[in-house]
């Protein structure tokens, strides 16, 4: 079984591939929309390459979950409500809402997609192996 | 417009892997201008040649159903030049396919399988169908006639060397 800082290594040499940064800049705490810079597309790429890196399988939105704020009752006046909240923990269990929480700004959204997230995810899913 | 940076396909092995053919020939308005006395193909025309057959390998999997298009290049690693009266062989290789989008590994060689020119790997997006019709309209523009000509051949020629060989055998 890989420790957190194996699995980390390989998530950092993941991204460094796919998003095309130095490996300095993928940090823990690191944003990949906004400290990385990723776009819709890369999100692909990053799944295809983390199932090969890691030998798990990524069914459609199990990470990046697709139309989070499709529900008119989960947003109001650019914020989501308690229910929208609660529909996010539920469909993202690896985000770490805290600090959004605070300030649940829709357009803060992309904020919750961490490396952190990522290295949670493929943990978790290596421990189900 | 002619679009087709692909001569032939010399192998085609559904959802796996497919071989063709780029001869580069002075006949080519582009190679006069890139450069005048130096006529080069452009790495990026070399790249939409892979990205052609890797667009057809990918798309004949669903039957050319789906709008798949070129939605970002990881890869793309130059080792030479390939100049008029060269030939380049791409294969092309598909390593992933799913609903939303597939990854093909791409390589070229120049005349003959021995000399590595480049080393391309391309992500395809598969237009959501409901969407892309908003935007696009119905029709397939991504596999047109002109493209997908260049496997039907590929097949009719295919079909005619087993036709002779099946009547040599009788």
């Amino acid at each position: 079984m890989a420790s957190h800082e194996e699995i980390f290594q390989k998530v950092q040499t993941t991204l460094v591939d796919a998003l095309g940064v130095d490996e300095e800049q993928v940090t823990p705490g690191a944003t990949l929309q906004g400290d990385l810079e990723a776009e819709s597309i890369d999100f692909l790429d990053i799944v295809f390459r983390l199932e090969r890196n890691f030998g798990i399988t990524i069914p459609r939105g199990e990470l990046f979950p697709e139309n989070l704020t499709s529900d008119a009752s989960m947003i109001e006046n650019g914020k989501l409500t308690a229910k929208g909240l609660e529909e996010i923990r539920a469909r993202m269990p690896y985000a770490d809402l805290t600090e959004f929480a605070k300030n649940p700004e829709v357009d803060r959204m992309g904020d919750l997609y961490t490396v952190d997230m990522l290295v949670r995810y493929v943990s978790d899913k290596l421990a189900a192996k | 417009m002619r679009w087709i940076w692909i001569d032939k396909f010399v192998e085609f092995r559904s959802g796996q892997f497919a071989r063709s053919v780029k001869n580069l020939s002075l006949a080519e308005e582009h190679l006069h201008d890139h450069y005048p006395g130096f006529p080069v193909m452009p790495a990026s025309l070399i790249i939409e040649g892979m990205a052609q057959t890797g667009g057809i390998l990918v798309g004949e999997v669903k039957n050319f159903e789906d709008k798949v298009v070129l939605a970002k290049i990881p890869k793309a690693e130059f080792y030479g030049t390939a100049c008029a009266g060269d030939q380049l062989i791409y294969d092309v290789t598909l390593v992933d396919h799913r609903a939303e989008g597939s990854v093909v590994e791409c390589k070229a060689y120049l005349n003959g399988t021995e000399n590595l020119l480049a080393d391309v790997e391309i992500v395809f997006a598969h237009l959501d169908n409901s969407r892309a019709n908003q935007i696009f309209g119905p029709k397939n523009f991504v596999f047109t006639k002109q493209l997908l000509g260049v496997l039907n051949l590929a097949r009719a020629q295919q079909a005619s060397i087993e036709s002779d060989a099946g009547k040599k055998d009788t």
